[in-house]
């Protein structure tokens, strides 16, 4: 543990072979290879893991379903009421989740049955700026453990400004936004630093962050005069100021606020930091190879700090987006909702990559939308979108496992030969 | 440097060959430590000192042999005993200028001459049950000594498990589903170890087999038994609780041991427990002599240092790590049992609150060490404990800064303030035979 976990790059998480360049010494029509490319290419394994996870999810819902055990009960006697109360049972779930999710067709109206899609970019959009934030982080060889402590630092931050001052529009938000994203900033900066100064490991110290952060603002949520309301004991903060919040997007009938476009703004610029600019090629050169970067000039400590300062500020505007455009009333130390960790999974899931984050986030803002939706009507737990998540991201982890189960054919024959050249001296 | 003494040399200046003696760096970071630590203490309990009596309860009502309540008075304790670490704290700054290392003792007096320091200025004006502390905190220790023992086999053999948390979570369900329906408590333990070795395989089926990030595993292992276990609780447990999460079946009795049990205060904190306990007891020897005196650890340790060179002489990576993977599975599944069966009986959701990512803590802080990773583990069981008697008698200090001690505590820890930590060489690194 005492070397910083390198995820390879580009290819996210999975270390086996990546399906790149096809080798010219292949001896087959081309058509063949990009056959091959299509069916076996990381843009088929994830579609192809979603499927995975989604049927083992119907499966633990159909085995958990009451009428279903019933059924199953006299299988023998009418397999056809255990084959139907199967059917009842998942698609009414995943119906129920996709209503919730993307379109409710009960509704009357293109604008209520619209509402859930503005739900699932909602949801999203914390999920977008945390995800982005444990990406950058990964790029750089970092993994970044802490996004509940940070969002709930940046929250903090955001929130004491938010409704400490009075400020015309604009400013104030503004002022509220930059305060959160540099408290989580500068959560995350302790963890850089620590690591570029004395070699601790990030993950264990963003481990411990989270929980100082906790009881922190859990201790400030209850001591009059630092977050707790006034003339309030419950350990909760004031409302934010109406000049402070986000405004809604698509007008009050929706509940979109002004945070997406900031995240679109933050996944942008991430991605020109990351694809465009000077500092982006050094982090990713340290992600790649410290010892390389160290080689060619690159200050690997530096790029440390550096990465953990972004990546928590990236947090941290999770945090902001939390407090000034969910939460408006006032929140407590739960306002983090788990997404910090939830963010470690979309980052995985869009493979690191900026836009890849951005379209994970919001497929899992759609899976938390849906969820909700799904637990009020069919009374399935929530959990189960837990359950979906982490499989997805197992199965996406995993190419060679996803391959053989549907059979599929490696991306191209001769590459699997590679690892033995590139791994050689992970293994010295 | 020998495999079998490489992590360990690493930490101990004083075992350095003769002909390096010369290379030995002065370290300062111990007189330093011990030096602020004085000042605190200078300031808590002697400038800013609070008056009145501090007692201590030795012996609960129960006991054969009853101690009687010591009653110190707090300030003048507190002056004594402050004099006292700054004794100690400018005795290592001695040895440090005299180029000789700070022996551990010293740095086990110093620690717990401040506790007893600080626990004489909280208790101001109340009583300290000092066996109910004690028993609360081996209560609090239990599973997080289970879970840095299963992560200790687990890294030493180059598995980085993050997954503890899973394990543990997996154990704590899967132990209070079957001893609730079959009554037998030896099929629940046994089936919470099944349940921690099941997760085990997930894990070393990713990184072993398919090389996955073993990292991002664990992590995700934890999400994946989080909600698996959240959903089954609220879709199948809460419906049937008399059946499946009967808290009467579940609960394991305690065993006092005859004679042992009547031991003034280690008594009734070591010898009163439930079977779990006894277990552990066993499990922490049998791992640390199995690990460093047996064929069985040099392997492991082998694997996990350097694998190519264990591949080199024969050694099959892969299978060695994937079975002490599982074996480490079932040692933090039997953890896991103990937050249902050992302790409060009915399983709940996400119960295990954190307590894998302390384990893992444990582990880093006791440097890889069965032994040293057990104490860790029962200062950070010690330290929530406190937390909790003091609020109950009424303590200065908020009792969220007491519950953020071990976690600032591991961070310094990690920061080198103790000693730079450095894990077995290949753990966390997938072994890719060529």
């Amino acid at each position: 543990m005492s070397q910083p976990t390198v995820p390879p790059v580009d290819s996210g998480p999975p270390v086996a072979s990546s399906p790149q360049k096809p080798d010219a010494s292949i001896a087959e029509p081309r058509w063949h290879g990009v056959m091959r490319e299509i069916v076996g290419g990381s843009a088929m394994i994830s579609v192809l893991a979603v499927v995975l996870a989604m049927l083992a999810g119907g499966i633990l819902i159909a085995l958990t379903d009451d009428k279903v055990s019933t059924a199953a009960g006299y299988f023998f006697a009418r397999p056809g009421d255990l084959i139907k109360a199967v059917w009842d049972s998942v698609s009414g779930a995943y119906t129920s989740l996709f209503q919730g999710a993307v379109y409710n067709f009960r509704r009357p109206g293109f604008i209520a049955g619209i509402k859930p899609l503005t739900e699932t970019l909602t949801f999203a959009t914390p999920l977008i700026a945390a995800g982005l934030g444990v990406g950058l982080a990964f790029r750089v060889g970092l993994f970044n453990i802490g996004g509940r402590g940070q969002m709930l630092i940046a929250a903090a931050c955001a929130g004491w400004v938010s409704w400490s001052f009075e400020l015309p529009y604009g400013l104030h938000l503004i002022l509220a936004v930059a305060a959160g994203i540099i408290g989580g900033a500068l959560w995350g900066g302790i963890v850089g630093l620590l690591k570029a100064r004395t070699g601790a490991h990030e993950v264990i110290v963003t481990i411990m962050l989270n929980f100082v952060a906790l009881y922190l603002i859990s201790f400030m949520l209850k001591t009059p005069g630092l977050l707790q309301a006034p003339g309030s004991n419950n350990p909760k903060t004031p409302a934010a100021l109406p000049t402070a919040v986000f405004p809604d997007l698509l007008g009050p009938q929706f509940n979109l606020h002004w945070g997406f476009i900031f995240v679109i703004a933050a996944t942008i610029y991430v991605w020109y930091l990351l694809n465009r600019s000077n500092l982006g090629f050094q982090f990713r050169a340290v992600g790649e190879n410290p010892n390389a970067a160290r080689v060619a000039g690159i200050s690997v400590n530096k790029m440390y700090i550096y990465a953990m300062l972004l990546s928590g500020g990236l947090v941290g505007l999770a945090g902001v987006a939390q407090v000034l455009g969910t939460v408006t009333t006032g929140f407590s130390s739960g306002i983090d909702a788990g997404i910090g960790f939830d963010a470690i999974t979309v980052a995985l899931l869009g493979r690191s990559k900026p836009w890849g984050i951005f379209f994970a986030g919001i497929l899992f803002g759609a899976f938390k939308a849906g969820g909700f939706a799904m637990q009020a009507s069919e009374g399935i737990p929530i959990d189960i979108v837990v359950v979906i998540q982490s499989l997805i991201v197992l199965f996406i982890a995993a190419p060679p496992l996803v391959r053989a189960v549907f059979r599929l054919p490696k991306p191209s024959g001769v590459k699997l030969r590679r690892p033995r050249t590139q791994t050689a001296e992970a293994t010295k | 440097m020998t495999i079998q003494d490489a992590p360990l040399q690493h930490n101990h200046p004083d075992s350095v060959p003769p002909a390096l003696e010369k290379t030995v760096v002065k370290s300062w970071k111990a007189p330093i430590a011990f030096g602020i630590f004085s000042i605190i203490a200078i300031l808590l309990f002697v400038v800013f000192g609070r008056e009145g009596v501090s007692g201590f309860r030795l012996s609960t009502d129960s006991d054969f042999v009853q101690i009687p309540t010591i009653e110190a008075p707090t300030r003048a304790t507190g002056i004594v005993l402050t004099v006292l670490l700054v004794a100690l704290a400018a005795y290592s700054a001695f040895l440090v200028s005299r180029n000789r290392p700070v022996r551990l003792w010293i740095t086990v007096v110093f620690a717990l001459l401040f506790l007893v320091a600080f626990l004489t200025w909280a208790a101001a004006g109340a009583t300290i049950p000092v066996p109910g502390l004690l028993v609360g905190a081996v209560g609090l220790s239990v599973p997080l000594v289970f879970g840095a023992l299963g992560g200790v086999i687990s890294e030493r053999v180059g598995v980085v498990n993050v997954a503890i948390e899973g394990q543990l979570l997996a154990g704590a369900f899967v132990s209070a589903v079957v001893a609730s329906v079959t009554g037998q408590a030896v099929l629940g333990l046994i089936s919470a170890m099944a349940a921690g070795v099941l997760v085990s395989f997930v894990l070393a089926a990713f990184s072993i087999k398919y090389f996955v990030d073993q990292v991002i595993v664990g992590v995700v292992l934890n999400v994946l038994v989080t909600g698996l276990t959240s959903f089954l609780y609220s879709q199948v447990l809460t419906k049937n609780t008399d059946l499946l999460n009967n808290s009467a079946t579940i609960r394991l009795p305690r065993l006092p041991i005859p004679g042992l049990s009547e031991i003034p205060i280690l008594g009734p904190v070591l010898f009163r427990q439930t079977i779990i306990v006894y277990i552990l007891y066993v499990a922490v020897a049998v791992v640390f002599f199995a690990l460093f005196k047996t064929r069985w650890g040099l392997r492991l340790r082998a694997v996990g240092e350097h694998p190519q060179a264990a591949d080199t002489v024969g050694i099959n990576v892969a299978r060695t790590r994937f079975w002490n993977v599982s074996l480490a599975g079932a040692i933090a599944g039997l953890g896991g049992a103990y937050f249902t069966m050992g302790s409060v009986g009915s399983f709940n959701k996400e119960m295990t609150a954190g307590a894998g990512f302390i384990a893992l803590a444990a582990v880093i802080f006791g440097r890889w060490d069965p032994i040293r990773a057990t104490l860790a583990a029962l200062l950070f069981g010690f330290a929530s404990n406190l937390q909790s008697v003091l609020s109950i008698i009424g303590s200065p200090v908020p009792s969220e800064f007491m519950l953020m001690l071990p976690y600032l505590v591991t961070i310094f820890a990690v920061a080198g303030v103790v000693g730079r930590v450095r894990g077995p060489a290949a753990s966390g690194k997938a072994y890719i035979k060529s």
